[in-house]
């Protein structure tokens, strides 16, 4: 909405969390965000309220609150057992013209970037997508928001003056999350999704959910990603088992993906994924540009080649010289060992 | 069946640059592809015309240059481009630009699917899609690697997600953004070169689409970037383990002890 004398701003308070909610289940990347809004909240004197759509979500409140939310604003719906993007959007497009949060927030997953648009568009306000930094500006209390942009290349401060509420998504594992504090706790407040707010334009006729953790890219803390290098399938069998070890996700080159040996869902980079995992091993992948913008904003970078000169290897933090098929195997035994 | 496929032009990768002084980004005298995500739009779109029928049609919005974005779309399949230019349209953020492309797509009038890829590689939204969808009320799947069954009424795709998938039908009209696994592009033909040759594009202005000079381009837009900053650089020098497997393998568990990684 537009906003843009400081009466009209001042109606707007609050800082809201749009959780992300997978079969039932606030998942990490909201803990992360309630860190941040908290922050924002406290700069602005204000409330930290976690929105969740879901479907038997009403448990989840209680944990909201120990990780920093005031208010959780439940609306708990047999409808969104499954992601419905519409309804999630006209429902949550309500909420905001009805209580006027000043900021919104939600995780840049590939639910988040397809419902979080529909609501800006609709409530006429402003969205910057994949934020990496959150702060207030001290002089007019706008949120400044900085993103990465060109593939990471760049970083883009954006602000929002003169519409409310300023919304963004946030990138999973860059905000710290607060640690659980049992004393806490907040209030409920229950909406129900109305009539007219079931689109019924879309019908969810089958969920996968793939029981691999060693897929979901976005929200791992340890990415063991490998390209060309790998010679094939088997090798990627290899990666896995080091992911299994450290609890993290497996990526890939689209040289790998396009050969065949993993599916495209690993891919990191200009094509594929995005990703900002703390530790990224890129284990025989050379690291062209198009590889380089999907990753290079993780924090410490471990490259494995034969070969000393690749840009993967002159970017990397630690660059391991030699060949992976030795290397790998020792660097399991060596981990389990000690 | 009327397909719109939203085309961008973007910089290349390999240009991709920031004035220092000014602390934008460098879009002129740089080398300008068509998005690489759009490519498999369009290539998704082609399909679903050569199995039941209908027209393609590729829309940009941009500088006059970017019809030949519109051209490459011609050339492996669409049938016609539109481009979107006019200085009032300059400066549009996701807002704005998702605005005037819904705007156009009314006008073009009795459209059935709308098709645009994941995201640009410049600004890497993802936002321009949803909002389209929002703007026209219709229905939307993102991320989609699958199109499946396809008729007047209604369209199935699977989604991806982090965690996996879903399969979900949609009413028409509606949109969707597409990912890198949906297809392999067509390699264009020499038919299809001819074909773009000949073809006019036509420039639709503000004033063509009836859009509200409230809100497009600056006007329009609620996000302002104020400042570009190059990311702070990877710091000190690299770690080169060169020595035995058996050394490297033991120092780089060091390092990650040390820094608590693992
Ligand atoms: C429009 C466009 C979009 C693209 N999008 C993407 C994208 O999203 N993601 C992406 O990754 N790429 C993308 N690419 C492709 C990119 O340009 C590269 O072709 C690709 O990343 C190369 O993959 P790679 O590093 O695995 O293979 P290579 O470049 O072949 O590198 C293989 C590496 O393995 C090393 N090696 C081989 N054997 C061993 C061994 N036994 N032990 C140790 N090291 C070994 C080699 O020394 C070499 O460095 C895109 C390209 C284009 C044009
Ligand atoms: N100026 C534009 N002209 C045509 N299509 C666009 C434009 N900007 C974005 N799109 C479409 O929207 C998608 C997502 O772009 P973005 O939201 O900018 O990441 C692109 O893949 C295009 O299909």
């Amino acid at each position: 909405m537009i906003a843009n004398t400081t009466e009209a701003r001042a109606e707007y308070r609050n800082v809201w969390v749009v959780a992300e909610v997978l079969a039932g289940e606030v998942q990490q990347v909201t803990y992360e965000l309630l860190g941040s809004a908290r922050d924002l909240a406290d700069a602005r004197g204000s409330e930290v309220w976690c929105v969740v759509l879901g479907s038997g979500v009403s448990s989840q409140a209680e944990a909201l609150f120990h990780r920093g939310a005031d208010v959780a604003l439940v609306v708990d719906d047999p409808g969104f057992v499954s992601f419905v993007d519409e309804d999630q959007a006209a429902v949550l497009e309500r909420l905001v013209r009805c209580h006027k949060p000043e900021i919104v927030l939600c995780g840049a997953t590939t639910r988040g970037r397809a419902l979080i648009p529909r609501v800006a568009v609709a409530a006429n306000c402003g969205l910057t997508a994949d934020c990496t930094g959150l702060s207030i500006d001290p002089e007019n209390g706008d949120l400044l928001q900085t993103r990465p942009a060109f593939g990471g290349n760049i970083l883009a401060t954006i602000r929002c003056s003169d519409h409310r509420p300023q919304m963004a998504t946030v990138r999973p594992r860059v905000m710290n999350e607060l640690e659980a504090d049992t004393a806490r706790s907040g209030r409920v407040i229950s909406e129900t999704l109305q009539p007219a707010e079931r689109n019924g334009h879309k019908q969810i006729l089958k969920v996968f959910r793939d029981s691999d953790n060693s897929v979901n890219l976005a929200d791992a803390r340890f990415i063991i990603a490998g390209g060309r290098g790998l010679k094939g399938p088997d090798g990627f069998k290899m990666l896995k088992d080091l992911a299994e070890q450290v609890h993290g996700a497996v990526g890939a080159s689209r040289a790998a993906v396009d050969s065949g040996w993993v599916p495209y869902y690993h891919q990191v980079g200009q094509t594929g994924q995005t990703v900002q995992s703390t530790v990224y091993v890129a284990c025989g992948i050379s690291g062209q540009i198009q590889h380089l913008v999907g990753m290079q904003s993780c924090d410490f970078v471990i490259a494995i080649d034969k070969n000393p000169d690749t840009p993967m290897m002159q970017l990397a933090d630690v660059a391991v010289v030699g060949d992976l098929f030795e290397i790998i195997p020792a660097l399991i035994k060596e981990i389990s060992a000690t | 069946m009327r397909i719109v496929v939203c085309v961008k032009q973007v910089p290349g990768t390999h240009d991709a640059s920031i004035d220092p002084e000014t602390k934008r980004i460098i879009r002129e005298g740089i080398k300008v592809v068509i998005n690489p995500f759009d490519t498999y739009a369009i290539e998704a779109a082609v399909q679903i015309k050569e199995q039941i029928g209908g027209e393609v049609i590729a829309l940009s919005m941009g500088p006059s240059r970017a019809v030949t974005v519109l051209r490459e779309g011609i050339t492996v399949g669409a049938d016609r481009g539109i481009l979107l230019s006019d200085r009032a349209f300059g400066g549009s953020d996701t807002w704005a630009t998702s605005y005037a492309l819904a705007r156009a797509i009314q006008k073009i009038g009795d459209v059935d699917l709308v098709i645009c890829g994941k995201q640009a590689i410049d600004g890497d939204t993802a936002q321009v899609g949803p909002g389209i969808a929002a703007h026209l009320h219709w229905p939307q799947a993102t991320y989609v690697m699958e199109v499946g069954e396809i008729d007047g009424a209604s369209v199935t795709t699977k989604r991806m997600h982090e965690d996996g998938w879903d399969l979900c039908s949609l009413r028409l009209p509606a949109v969707l953004t597409v990912v890198k696994d949906i297809n392999q592009p067509r390699v264009p033909t020499l038919k299809g070169r001819l074909a773009a040759e000949e073809q006019q594009i036509p420039i639709w202005k503000a004033e063509d689409i009836g859009a509200d000079p409230e809100l497009i381009g600056l006007h329009g837009s609620p996000t302002r970037v104020v400042k570009t900053n190059p990311p702070a650089g990877r710091g000190k020098k690299s770690v080169v383990l060169d020595g035995t497997v058996q050394q490297n393998v033991r120092a780089l568990v060091h390092e990650m002890r040390q820094r608590s990684l693992i």
